[in-house]
């Protein structure tokens, strides 16, 4: 498997993981990518076959609620003002009530 | 009165009695902070202030009657990852270097309704991706036993400010062993709850289907207290389960007559440490000669269990990581070109090496292509390795194993190699894919003088019966620190000063 990684493969893997690698850091990734996919074949040597793969332990459902503020009592000021400041005061950039990205449309 | 070597359930105890208060351990805790924290650097962040005035609060409800439970006025730590509102919350990343919650894991509020005073938030490994402490973007924490030696991981800080008496317990956080291994690097009682135990609201998310909080203490009775007071349901984590059975310290007794205790023979084979397997026969042989049922047995797929490990856990990080982009809060990158170039820079200068390193292998094994052959045939291999433990659980009550291979590295040893790193999780990343209970005790020391940990793992929702024996057998080893050689150093150090 190790042979298999190709330049273009972590380039392509770069782009789904969001990362910008510099040439040091894709030589790298490349073998320790590498190592870990030879390793993990491993589980090739298992046969799998009819057995259903479980991505929880225990069977989970998704729990519902209705999309209203519930911890409005605590927070002493109107509810959806305090709790808007609050999810902005985190924000890299913000600009009226709202984050700020890069231009995305010409 | 020195209290730093009270257990938190002891402090409690004299607190609630009127014979110290919680301002008193809390004094003595930072005096002790002070004291160690420039080598061990346990913490990211301290709460002084914070901590005063909150014992004072909770000392006042204490006598007033309104806190009544084991942990009220005792001063307790949090890791990085557990969300604190208005108290920055850093996961040990450079991405989240200024991230201040404006709300609080739920976990820690049932925490601090048991009335517990947070003195601060310990050092991990990066959003707890290692197995040392050292890919924290902080600086590595250092093990109070030996301060060339790490402390393990992920919970490292955890682990050592409990070790190192800068605190009277703490919260960790265990994808694949982060309690167990760290809690037997340092010598201290560490416990992963069954998975849906403890909710995971305000956790930042890892391997979610892995990720579980529980407690790292001095012993099994402050574990048992502190799970209790944590274990709950929570319908803001769809994961939480429904127990009735969660009055954890009702299981302290010493009594193990008729346990049946599995020992897997792969466990105990090639790769082992021989210290550390004579020390956890010692052990075995303590809760045998108290009754227990000590047997041999054979739990087939130990090796598949790293490999499976290792693609679901990082699989769960490609995909739980997405959400830093530096928009909505976090590191967000000076000089980019557009909103996709932000996106990459902010992120590839906001993780470390061993986060980019398990993003990079979770896109792949999640991408088009290489699902069917890596993630699905994960999932189908963590399929066979719940069945084979239940199997097991169907002969025995408890299973008992190493919580690492070897005693604490030292520092910079192991990120050298990466996956030699990751082969040392072998004996705990199985309770995790089973979504199993497992509770790390210290057995002794190897002739370094670093701690060993057995572990015992149980079948789901049977922690009583970790605590029960776990319990017993620290009723013949009470708690012992590394206090007596860490004031030596601590007097070593002056002299040069």
């Amino acid at each position: 498997m190790a042979d298999d990684i190709s330049d273009e493969m972590i380039e392509y893997v770069g782009i789904l993981a969001k990362l910008e690698l510099s040439e040091e850091e894709k030589r790298t990734a490349k073998r320790d990518m590498g190592r870990m996919l030879d390793y993990v074949e491993l589980l090739n040597e298992l046969d799998t076959t009819g057995i259903e793969p479980v991505p929880q332990v225990f069977p989970v459902c998704n729990v519902f609620r209705e999309d209203v503020l519930e911890d409005s009592g605590k927070l002493g000021k109107s509810a959806e003002t305090a709790v808007r400041e609050d999810i902005l005061a985190n924000a890299p950039e913000q600009k009226d009530g709202a984050f700020v990205v890069p231009r995305t449309i010409g | 009165m020195n209290l730093l070597n009270l257990t938190a359930v002891e402090l409690g105890k004299k607190i609630r009695a009127g014979e110290v208060t919680s301002m008193d351990a809390v004094r003595q805790v930072f005096e002790r902070i002070k004291a160690r924290e420039s080598s061990v650097h346990a913490y990211v962040t301290l709460d002084e202030e914070g901590a005063f005035r909150r014992a004072e609060q909770v000392q006042r409800q204490i006598e007033a009657g309104e806190l009544t439970g084991p942990l009220a006025g005792v001063p307790a730590a949090l890791k990085d990852n557990l969300c604190t509102r208005g108290m920055r919350t850093s996961c040990g990343s450079r991405i989240l270097e200024n991230f201040v919650p404006f709300y609080t894991a739920e976990a820690v509020c049932r925490l601090e309704a048991a009335g517990a005073v947070i003195l601060g938030k310990t050092n991990m490994d990066e959003f707890a991706m290692g197995s040392t402490t050292e890919t924290s973007a902080f600086g590595a924490t250092r093990n109070p036993w030996n301060l060339e030696h790490v402390p393990g991981g992920s919970s490292g800080g955890s682990c050592a400010a409990v070790a190192a008496g800068e605190c009277f317990y703490a919260l960790g956080s265990d994808t694949g062993g982060s309690i167990r291994q760290p809690s037997a690097f340092c010598g201290v009682t560490g416990l992963k709850p069954t998975y849906g135990t403890v909710s995971r609201y305000g956790l930042v998310a890892y391997g979610s289907s892995l990720d579980q909080i529980g407690p790292v203490a001095k012993d099994v009775a402050d574990c048992a207290a502190v799970l209790e007071a944590i274990a709950s349901y929570d319908r803001k984590d769809s994961t939480s389960i429904k127990r009735e059975d969660t009055d954890f310290t009702g299981a302290l007794i010493d009594d193990v007559r008729g346990m049946r205790i599995g020992v897997p023979a792969d466990y105990f084979g090639d790769g082992l440490n021989k210290e550390v397997k004579a020390a956890i026969f010692a052990a075995l042989e303590v809760l045998q000669a108290k009754g227990a049922v000590v047997e041999e047995f054979d739990l087939p797929l130990m090796k598949y269990a790293v490999p499976a490990y290792y693609i679901i856990a990082s699989a769960e990080a490609s995909s739980n990581l997405a959400r830093f982009d530096g928009v909505k809060y976090g590191f967000r990158a000076k000089e980019y070109d557009g909103l996709h170039d932000m996106y990459k820079k902010s992120r590839s200068q906001g993780f470390g090496p061993e986060v980019k390193r398990r993003l990079m292998l979770g896109s792949f094994v999640l991408s088009s292509g290489y699902y069917d052959a890596y993630y699905q045939k994960a999932l189908k291999t963590k399929a066979l390795i719940k069945e084979a433990f239940e199997q097991a659980f169907a002969r025995y009550d408890l299973i008992a194993a190493p919580a690492a291979p070897f005693t604490a590295p030292k520092l910079g040893e192991s990120l050298k190699d990466p996956l030699q790193m990751y082969l040392g999780d072998v004996y705990t990343v199985s309770a995790n894919l089973a979504g199993l209970p497992a509770l790390s005790v210290p057995c002794g020391v190897d002739s370094e003088g670093l701690p060993i940990g057995m572990q015992l793992i149980g079948g789901h929702f049977q922690e009583k019966k970790l605590l029960r024996a776990g319990f017993s057998y620290q009723q013949s080893r009470r708690y012992q620190g590394p206090e007596a050689s860490a004031d030596e150093a601590g007097k070593e150090r002056s002299a040069y000063e």
